[in-house]
């Protein structure tokens, strides 16, 4: 590393891991980690579950399943995302559309292949 | 992209990472330092920030910087959930690595603040059921028990403890003896420490310790004011007159193991340089280890508020003496700092805050397996006997309530990896119960480890060198 030097035993570990991860990541390709959706995919480390957001008796939320994943959950997590939406008005889950971001799902066709498209909004 | 979680500190006018959960500790260049001054409360896009930068640095200076930051995952997606420390226990054969032996709950010294004795305690110490004195049987009992727990590992130790731990000589020596045998017949290796008041070092005792190489600890408050406050008899009297001449005798003698003094420090007494300085350079003691009374709220010797800032000035002032000290490569015998570099320099994260009911555990006189010394022979805290074993399933049920992912007040602090929530004996005088943290000296604890950090990145700026001592393997903390 040119910037950052390791100090300690444990930093030492951790520059050699790195070392390894960007390797292994040459050698397979790069991985799409930085840019991806993340939040509700399943990740490598399989803890508890953990609900990311509301989950009303009727329509559960924007939860993710006993494995991490969103594939179990009741029903898919894109029409969850419009319940909140459209279905509800609730703007603190999801942008205002009737004031600040009626556009906000406009690049989103087919919620189901084109929900990676939905962007954040900053106020 | 944003800042993930991380302490910062300066030392030596350069500047330094603290990473958290993984106590990683790296320098950083101006490069990547402005980096992370430029996303601090403020999440930008890569183009955003080579932009902002753009002035200062070529572009791809500052793409190299942001992509080191974020292999050591000191940037990141802001998106990402924190690194989540899940509660993995050890395995159930974890080997014990230190046996505490209470030989005794009885002591010749009334200690107004003591926690077995005092306003605190745990234990009916008077008229409770546990034996005043550990017999020989039950000694030789907990020897056996060590070895057989300690598993694979090469060496045992075992420390004596009590009460005053010398009231039952008699029953030291033997163990002591028993326990040589016993590691020669197993091929291990078996180190001894012992903590005393100093009152007992009659001068064949202290012809053991040195012949045996036991390790000694001696509990003392200072200089004659601040000893006699609380280190009395139970007539009032103050013990310093009678401590000195033995102390002496013992540290001019015993010089084949370091000699240490373990001061309590309480309201009343305060004032670490003075007690240091008479200690050491008065005295002739190795090391001195500070440690705040354990007391609940509202003791008349309790530190609270102010006090602490008080405490955290004076251990300042200390660190800046070690530090001089340890650039030129000299000793100097400030314990709490030494250690505390060491578990720095290894990067220590712990699941636990200190190795009790784990490597470590406490004996009481009857043969009463506890989590440490300081809750020998309290039922509620016992987790096993020397006699039947330990508990595995008590041990597990612990271990899993008292895991660093267990305690949520912890969880977006970052001195957690060297904290962890801090001493589960002080929790339960507090609180009344192991599983809080404590969250009384938080504060002070921050800006002490901030401390401990900064002589650490100065250390290891102008005299790395000196780091190699602590280069040994890992153990885990006791």
């Amino acid at each position: 590393m040119k910037h950052i030097k390791a100090i300690n035993q444990k930093a030492v570990r951790i520059e050699s891991f790195a070392r390894s991860q960007a390797l292994a990541q040459g050698e397979f390709g790069a991985g799409t980690d930085g840019d991806d959706v993340v939040a509700l995919e399943s990740r490598d480390s399989q803890g508890p579950h953990i609900p990311l957001g509301c989950s009303l008796v009727f329509a559960p939320g924007w939860e993710v399943d006993s494995s991490g994943g969103t594939a179990g959950l009741c029903q898919p997590v894109e029409r969850d995302l419009f319940d909140c939406h459209n279905g509800c008005f609730w703007p603190v889950q999801v942008p205002d559309h009737l004031n600040h971001a009626a556009d906000w799902t406009s690049t989103c066709a087919t919620a189901q292949q084109d929900w990676r498209k939905i962007d954040l909004i900053f106020p | 992209m944003g800042l993930r979680e991380f302490h910062p500190f300066e030392a030596g006018g350069e500047h330094f990472l603290y990473m958290v959960p993984s106590a990683g500790v790296f320098h950083v260049n101006t490069p990547s330092w402005d980096v992370l001054r430029t996303l601090d409360g403020q999440p930008m896009s890569t183009e955003e920030l080579t932009e902002a930068l753009a002035d200062r640095y070529p572009p791809d200076a500052v793409a190299d910087a942001i992509q080191e930051l974020q292999e050591i995952h000191a940037i990141g997606d802001v998106r990402l959930p924190p690194t989540k420390t899940l509660p993995v226990i050890p395995a159930q054969d974890f080997p014990l690595t230190t046996m505490v032996l209470n030989v005794t709950n009885k002591c010749n010294l009334a200690c107004t603040y003591c926690y077995e004795y005092g306003e605190d305690k745990i234990v009916d110490t008077d008229f409770g059921e546990k034996p005043k004195f550990m017999s020989e049987e039950t000694a030789r009992e907990s020897v056996d028990f060590m070895f057989k727990e300690s598993g694979d590992n090469r060496v045992a130790n075992l420390t004596f403890f009590g009460g005053e731990t010398l009231l039952n000589f008699k029953v030291l020596k033997k163990t002591l003896a028993y326990a040589r045998e016993r590691a020669v017949a197993l091929d291990k290796g078996v180190q001894f420490s012992l903590t005393t008041n100093a009152t007992l070092l009659r001068p064949e005792v202290i012809e053991w310790l040195v012949e045996n190489e036991v390790g000694v600890t001696i509990s003392i408050d200072g200089p004659k004011e601040s000893q006699d406050q609380f280190r009395v008899f139970k007539n009032g009297m103050g013990s310093y007159e009678l401590v000195l001449p033995k102390i002496k005798e013992l540290l001019k003698r015993h010089n084949t193991r370091p000699i240490g003094a373990r001061v309590t420090l309480t309201k009343q007494n305060l004032n670490v340089m003075k007690i240091f300085r008479h200690l050491t350079d008065e005295m002739g003691f190795w090391s001195v280890g500070f440690a705040p009374v354990t007391t609940a709220d509202g003791r008349d010797y309790a530190i609270e508020g102010e006090e602490y800032n008080r405490m955290l000035g004076q251990f300042e002032e200390l660190a800046e003496e070690f530090k001089e000290a340890a650039l030129e490569n000299r000793h100097h015998g400030f314990s709490n700092l030494n250690e505390t570099l060491e578990e720095i320099h290894k990067g220590m994260s712990k699941a636990f805050p200190c190795g009790a009911g784990l490597g470590l555990v406490g004996v009481a006189t009857d043969g009463d397996v506890a989590l440490c010394h300081r809750f020998a022979g309290s039922d509620e805290h016992k987790i096993g006997s020397v006699q039947s074993g330990i508990d595995r399933g008590k041990q597990s049920r612990f271990l899993e309530t008292h895991h660093i992912a267990q305690k949520t007040d912890c969880h977006t602090c970052w001195a957690r990896p060297l904290c962890a929530g801090g001493c589960y004996h002080e929790a339960h005088t507090r609180y009344g119960t192991t599983t809080q943290p404590n969250l009384h000296y938080c504060d002070w604890v921050r800006s002490w480890t901030d401390t401990c950090l900064r002589v650490y990145g100065e250390i290891a700026t102008h005299n790395p060198d000196f780091l190699r001592q602590y280069d040994r393997a890992a153990q885990i903390p006791a």
